[in-house]
């Protein structure tokens, strides 16, 4: 196999990339000065491919997914660097008109909280219809028969009912399902999903995830999935990126990455959950301390102040990403340095 | 069926013997310390921080202090009575250097009627607010924390109040109670509280479910001690706001009260200048106008003063 | 003697579109210095009920005892005499302290409350900081200054400032990131075996809950559907809820995630204020019969299961309808898929 030439982060085997981040920064212009919210971060999504991205509050994630839609609050935040590429297109150098038809349409993203997504004093049926008759306009008896297949298609039950139904008379799950329906009307080649069910219970959150899935076998779009639970990442994707600070600091299949996690942060992150630990009734592993806000950095490398193995270097430079393994990246100097022993346990 | 595997939870990285070897009975508590972060920030500080990036609330603090020099200064400069005979009637400004401003119509001075009128404007403001802070945070809070009947009587009572229109209201009470600047001050007071009343039931209402407040309660708190210690100072910001637009609103209905002939006829106002230079306006506008310049600066200075004010207690808009 | 408990405890609201069930017939005990969770879906009733317990919220029916002494119908006077002996901690570090107050106040306020001297409250509060691990100088600082989980501490330290015999729990760790998460339980835990407090740990976190507590009470719509040490219950759920429970609660383990069969549990939760009859789970279980819907099970006491207590409401065992999992009794090697 060609694995010299291909691209770095494609996993086995490699797929042509639907979506590829270049080296995207985002900046926020603040009083208390310019602040890197997302620094050079790469990425790619190929067609039927679910990427997770992971990490803290304040790690950068969701501005990522914002700055992807051209969606970002302006001002503060403002692209300062790199390229979003959708099919060959570099969004980033879009008009805002020209993104606006791109939205929705190609890309399309999904939010935490349904119940703000949605306009309160509109129907559902009818939120449906706008989507569809912005980017694929057609009689109203056709676009609303659409949208009632679409209902189907998430599984709202009786959807000829629920579609003259307004957002507040729907649970939290039956509104994430009508936000998905939104989503795919168009169907998109990427779609990004921000925490989708962090809102939901246990319950319903399994549903939505597994109506994911589904509808990405169907489709075969990309996916985009930003969450803190590494228990959604390993039910949900193929690859996960794991960022810290604004910075990618891992990435790799969910597998490679969950049986070697090998930067510390990743490690803490995995030692911290409950349900990847052994003893019922044992220590968690902790990382001491708490995320940094993005003002005040440590110098270095951005995770040494809560690092357990960091060494002089850690302070003096920001480490850069290597490949320690095909389709994988890390950023840490330890495991430049093969410190980490391969196969250490999780949080020791 | 197996709906109990996910009991099986491992984890393939686990398998270390580290991990599997049981727990230590009792692990020697290990707290991991907080690290603060930054530097101390006092909030008076950061609050005249916010309020001095406004330019126009500096402008209009500026005008404020101002009008509070010249109250101040006024007994110092005009030390005699300043509604005393001293010169010639209706003397332009610029014309005489002894009357700066003019004369009025009766051969007043002017000046020192403004200078002393600042004294009274600045002292109906002030506890026209006051009284109407009062009544109003206090109607607010009780209505909203005790809620029910409590708050059902006590917001139809402020609906009351409300439909009457105001200037009609203060000239009833200064008409039966007579014509005195006390009379004027709570008159002014009694209409101005009922925004007051709703802003803090509204604050009341969002604070009162609020996890800090049955966090209290959880520890057995008294309700008058939760009220004025725990929700008040968080209910406050929007309220003082609304007082500083009172203290404007103050100053215009006690113009208005002058200017109909029923302010306190003993007390030099702004208000009493404008009546009295009323019948006037066409030969000698600036009677009417020097008092009227200088209400419309102080209200502008108090708006702006408000805004300011707003903007600095305003959390949402911090460090943007 | 239980240090708090609850007989056939039932929270009912009138709204305008009816009653509303929040919490029916609920038997619950804490004993010391054990961790009890509380666990379901919203609006199961578990906050509810932990309201009631602390008499925030008022109890429709039934009876409240701590330290065996009935507090349900105590007037506000005497309430507060036993405020001391339960406490609180909240699930939103951000909104459960008040903005204007500075952390050492925040800290302090239950004792000052209690009638302490000012002295004495300053002593208190140090040793409590201490005990925390928030640093002297946090405590002239405002809540705004700290992370969420320095603040769930200054929230810890607010909760055991009177040396209370439990602590009710709502949500604790819910708001947190993963890895503050950590540093919050191991906190608790380190603190309960310092001074022997009992925990009501209510959560709809499974994994939390299955890391932390000693015993589970699972609630669906306002009722306690099973209950038991917590290991049984997640290693061989009794009530098809809590088996469904679990297998939709997310594995961080992408192979197990990947070979474990997947039963999503159909429909959502139905609205409290008309709960189906009989078996209020019926209409969304995989098991249930005729007799489901016309007749509501009672909690009843599961046999063979030695001497932990043990109770479910269905009419079936499920215990039977499984294969026997591969788990040996000892309970520390669990099998890897």
């Amino acid at each position: 196999m060609a694995l010299i030439d291909a691209p770095p982060l494609t996993p086995l085997p490699p797929a042509p990339a639907l979506l590829s981040v270049s080296d995207l920064e985002v900046t926020l212009f603040t009083r208390a000065g310019q602040l890197k919210a997302v620094d050079r971060l790469s990425l790619e999504v190929a067609a039927g491919e679910t990427l997770a991205i992971v990490g803290e509050s304040g790690c950068g994630k969701s501005i990522s997914a914002l700055a992807l839609m051209r969606l970002l609050p302006e001002p503060p935040a403002k692209i300062t660097g790199g390229s979003v590429r959708l099919a060959g297109r570099d969004l980033t150098r879009l008009s805002e008109g020209e993104m606006q038809r791109v939205r929705g349409k190609d890309l399309a993203m999904i939010f935490q909280d349904p119940m703000s997504a949605l306009n309160p004093v509109l129907t559902v049926g009818r939120q449906i219809v706008e989507v569809i008759a912005r980017h694929d306009p057609a009689s109203h008896r056709a676009m609303q028969a659409r949208a009632l297949e679409l209902m189907r298609k998430v599984r709202i039950p009786d959807a000829e009912r629920r579609f003259n139904d307004y957002p507040h008379q729907l649970s939290g799950g039956m509104n994430q399902r009508i936000v998905i329906a939104m989503a795919i009307a168009c169907q998109p080649k990427v779609l990004v999903a921000d925490e989708p069910t962090t809102a939901l219970d246990v319950t319903i959150q399994a549903q939505i995830l597994d109506l994911m899935k589904e509808l990405q076998a169907e489709t075969g779009m990309g996916l985009i999935i930003i969450t803190h639970d590494l228990g959604v990442v390993a039910e949900t994707a193929d690859r996960v990126l794991v960022m810290y600070a604004g910075r990618k600091v891992e990435d790799g299949t969910v597998d490679a990455v969950f049986d070697r996690p090998l930067h510390p942060y990743t490690r803490g992150l995995m030692g911290a959950t409950p349900s990847a630990t052994l003893q019922p009734h044992g220590r968690l592993a902790e990382i001491p301390g708490s995320v940094p806000a993005l003002a005040d950095l440590p110098a270095g490398c951005a995770f040494n102040n809560r690092c357990p193995i960091a060494f002089a270097r850690c302070f003096a430079e920001r480490p850069g990403l290597t490949m320690p393994a095909p389709a994988r990246s890390v950023a840490c100097f330890a495991v430049e340095q093969e410190g980490v022993r391969h196969g250490d346990p999780v949080g020791a | 069926m197996s709906l109990t595997t996910s009991s099986l939870t491992t984890s393939p990285l686990a398998t270390s013997p580290s991990t599997t070897s049981p727990a230590a009975p009792a692990p020697a508590p290990l707290v991991t310390p907080v690290v603060l972060a930054g530097r101390r920030r006092s909030p008076v500080l950061d609050f005249c921080r916010r309020f001095a990036r406004n330019p126009a609330a500096l402008v209009g603090l500026v005008l404020v202090l101002a009008l509070v020099a010249v109250a101040l200064a006024a007994p110092y400069y005009y030390p005699r009575d300043p509604l005393r005979i001293v010169g010639r009637p209706e003397l332009w400004p610029f014309t005489n250097p002894r009357f700066p401003l003019g004369t009025d119509s009766l051969g007043r001075d002017i000046a020192a009627v403004v200078a002393h009128g600042a004294r009274t404007t600045l002292m109906i403001g002030l506890f026209a607010s006051l009284t109407a802070t009062l009544i109003g945070v206090g109607v607010g809070a009780t209505a909203a924390y005790f809620g029910g009947w409590v708050d059902e009587v006590l917001m139809r009572v402020t609906e009351l109040f409300q439909t009457v229109p105001n200037i009609i209201f203060i000239l009833t009470v200064v008409a039966v109670l007579g014509q005195s600047i006390g009379n004027i001050t709570i008159a002014v007071g009694v209409v101005t509280w009922t925004p007051i009343a709703r802003m803090t039931r509204a604050e009341f209402l969002a604070l009162r479910d609020r996890e800090f407040v049955q966090a209290c309660r959880a520890m057995g708190m008294g309700d008058v001690r939760i009220m004025l210690g725990e929700i008040l100072p968080n209910a406050l910001p929007p309220v003082i706001v609304l007082s500083s637009l009172v203290v404007a609103s103050a100053v215009l209905f006690e113009s208005a009260v002058s200017f109909l002939g029923l302010g306190d006829p003993n007390v030099a106002s702004w208000g009493g200048l404008i009546g009295q230079g009323r019948t006037l306006i066409r030969s000698s506008w600036y009677i009417c106008a020097v008092p009227g310049v200088a209400i419309m600066l102080t209200v502008l200075a108090l708006n702006l003063v408000g805004d300011g004010l707003n903007d600095a207690l305003n959390p949402k808009l911090r460090d943007r | 003697m239980a240090i708090l408990s609850a007989r056939s405890l039932s929270v009912h609201f009138d709204t305008p579109r009816g009653t509303l069930q929040a919490v029916n017939d609920v038997d619950l005990d804490v004993e010391a210095g054990e961790t009890v969770g509380l666990v379901g879906e919203s609006g199961c009733g578990k906050s509810t009920l932990g309201k009631a317990l602390m008499r925030l919220a008022p109890a429709t029916e039934g009876r409240i005892f701590v330290n065996g002494r009935d507090i349900t119908r105590l007037g506000k006077g005497a309430i507060d005499a036993i405020r001391s002996e339960v406490q609180m901690i909240f699930q939103d570090p951000y909104g459960s302290l008040n903005p204007r107050h500075s952390v050492g106040k925040i800290i302090g306020q239950p004792l000052s409350v209690a009638g302490w001297k000012r002295a004495d409250i300053k002593a208190r509060v140090a040793e409590l900081a201490a005990k925390v691990g928030l640093p002297e100088a946090a405590l002239d600082r405002f809540p705004h200054e700290f992370s969420g989980g320095q603040r769930q501490r200054i929230g810890i330290a607010r909760a055991l400032a009177l040396n209370p015999k439990v602590v009710i729990c709502d949500e604790p760790v819910s708001a947190l990131d993963v890895s503050v998460r950590a540093q919050v339980i191991n906190l608790m835990k380190d603190l309960q075996a310092q001074t022997g407090v009992s925990f009501l740990f209510i959560s709809h976190d499974l994994s939390v809950v299955e890391h932390i507590c000693d015993r589970l009470l699972v609630m669906y719509l306002g009722r306690v559907v099973e209950s038991g040490r917590a290991e049984d219950i997640w290693r061989r759920p009794a009530h098809p809820y809590t088996a469904a429970l679990l297998a939709a609660a997310p594995v961080a383990n992408p192979r197990l995630a990947r070979t474990r069969a997947h039963k999503t549990l159909q429909g959502e939760l139905p609205s409290p204020l008309s709960p189906p009859q009989g078996c209020a789970f019926h209409t969304r279980c995989p098991l249930a019969q005729p007799r489901c819907a016309a007749e509501r099970p009672l909690l009843r006491g599961l046999a063979g299961q030695g001497a932990a207590p043990r109770q479910v409401a269905c009419h079936f065992d499920l215990v039977d309808h499984q294969r026997t999992p591969d788990v040996t009794a000892t309970g520390t090697a669990y099998v890897s898929a």
